[in-house]
């Protein structure tokens, strides 16, 4: 039911993922935000089971500061993706973690780029990608009218039609995603659609 | 005897040819007696299966404007029989921290002890109270480690911290969710539906615990593994407080009371006259 994706576009890459947390037939949130701020300019978006999600991206998360603050330069997203998979790959046949795993980056040399990180350490440099059950919906989307070098509008439009592809055809759609973007600024939030306000969250803020 | 030796690990054996004879035992291969039935490993797997989907029970916390309301039913069941009604699912951790139990009974209470004791030693290493995160963060970080070995926890931390009031959902599967309403266990799906439609966040605290008690005796009413009484508690700047506990079905008649059927009324109206 998590639904994560994400392409590359002219200068940015895009992750977006669902913001639900299930356990069987409840649904316990509608805003847990999944797409994880890996440094200033790297996102991380993760599906997968509870407690691996959240201890596994916190785990990458905290290495790739620590050889920031040893080696005084971050690491390049390749180097970050292939440390995530070396991760997991030496966990796998001992205490494998069941995560899925979209890594997006910005390098100042190389431009944007996207890795797609199998709960089996499969490890691709890939345009576009997609995790989950909506990715039987997103991957032909995005195969159909993805280009290279597309604009942020175009790109948005393209996630926001596989959004409502997801929601219109997936049985238990999940009802809201956040969207978040990195380029040469930076990564951050882009945009959140929600189609359920936890009332609480509007009342509080 | 059918064995799973998937989990036996295979060990380096010596080089040395002559070992001394005491030290010789460190290197045997490890043994011990198995108990004499016939599947012993599929015992092991067939007990963490029954306990697993067993959260029978109804707990549920909420944030509002004033502070955290925690919220439980009193019944234990085991498997279709009812153990008892007067549980005590909701457990302080310290003055400030409110935590409850679904899932396996012992397992909730062992594990709460020892947050309250891991909680008590930051206070006293740190000089300051442990934050809500902090705490929900520490206990999610142990069943983490134990995940897949079968314990069986649904527990919400709920406090008060210099942030102000906290709500966390931790789960023996290693979960952990910030949030502001949560229900545990198997009549929460019951008691989530009456909590979502009288939720407002500017409650005043009447309102709030009566709407805490109605979602807990409406999951009781229709869950069979919930019962007991309905109590409920209050966290706020000052600390923890009970506030009520009432047994469901007396909050049946209350909510609900019996009236005369029409041929009652006419009878009653009849000898009055």
């Amino acid at each position: 039911m998590e639904c994560v994706f994400g392409l590359v576009g002219d200068g940015f890459a895009l992750v977006a993922a669902d913001t639900s947390a299930v356990h069987s037939i409840l649904v316990h949130k509608s805003n847990e935000d999944k797409v994880m701020i890996l440094d200033s300019h790297k996102l991380l978006g993760a599906s997968g089971e509870a407690g691996d999600r959240v201890q596994f991206t916190e785990y990458i998360q905290k290495n790739v500061h620590l050889y920031e603050f040893r080696n005084g330069i971050p690491l390049t997203t390749a180097a970050a993706a292939n440390f995530t998979r070396g991760e997991l790959a030496t966990a796998l046949r001992k205490n494998p973690y069941s995560v899925n795993i979209l890594l997006a980056g910005y390098d100042k040399d190389i431009g944007p780029s996207l890795y797609y990180i199998d709960y089996i350490s499969t490890l691709h440099k890939v345009d576009k990608g997609a995790f989950g059950y909506g990715s039987y919906f997103c991957l032909s989307m995005m195969d159909r009218h993805y280009h290279s070098g597309m604009s942020v509008e175009e790109a948005i439009k393209l996630v926001d039609q596989c959004i409502m592809e997801i929601r219109s055809r997936l049985v238990v759609a999940p009802p809201n995603f956040v969207i978040k973007i990195v380029d040469k600024d930076g990564a951050r939030e882009y945009a959140w659609r929600e189609s359920i306000k936890d009332t609480a969250e509007v009342s509080a803020a | 005897m059918k064995l799973d030796l998937s989990g036996l690990q295979s060990f380096p054996s010596p080089t040395m040819a002559e070992v001394g004879v005491g030290e010789n035992d460190l290197f045997a291969r490890p043994s011990f007696q198995l108990p004499a039935c016939s599947d012993f490993d599929g015992f092991e797997k067939e007990a963490i299966q029954m306990v697993k989907p067993a959260k029978g029970t109804t707990t549920l916390a909420f944030v509002f404007k004033e502070g955290v309301i925690v919220a439980a039913e009193s019944r234990t069941s085991m498997g279709g029989q009812i153990a008892s009604q007067n549980a005590n699912k909701i457990v302080e951790i310290n003055s400030y921290l409110l935590g409850t139990i679904a899932g396996g009974a012992a397992d909730c209470q062992f594990w709460h002890r020892n947050l309250g004791i891991k909680c008590r030693l930051h206070d006293l290493a740190n000089k300051r109270r442990i934050s809500v995160a902090g705490a929900s963060k520490m206990l999610a970080n142990i069943l983490y480690s134990y995940r897949k070995m079968g314990l069986s926890i649904g527990t919400m931390i709920a406090g008060w911290d210099e942030n102000g009031p906290g709500l966390y959902y931790v789960d023996s599967e290693g979960g952990r969710l910030k949030g502001t309403r949560f229900s545990v266990g198997s009549g929460s799906p019951y008691a989530y539906g009456v909590l979502d439609s009288g939720y407002r966040y500017d409650m005043t605290l009447e309102e709030a615990a009566e709407l805490a008690r109605r979602a807990i005796y409406h999951a009781a009413f229709r869950d069979g593994a919930s019962g007991g009484v309905a109590s409920v508690h209050f966290v706020g700047p000052d600390g923890s407080k009970k506030l009520s506990g009432d047994d469901v079905s007396e909050l049946h008649y209350k909510y609900y009371p019996v009236g005369k059927t029409p041929f009652e009324q006419a009878m009653a109206e009849a000898t009055e006259a």
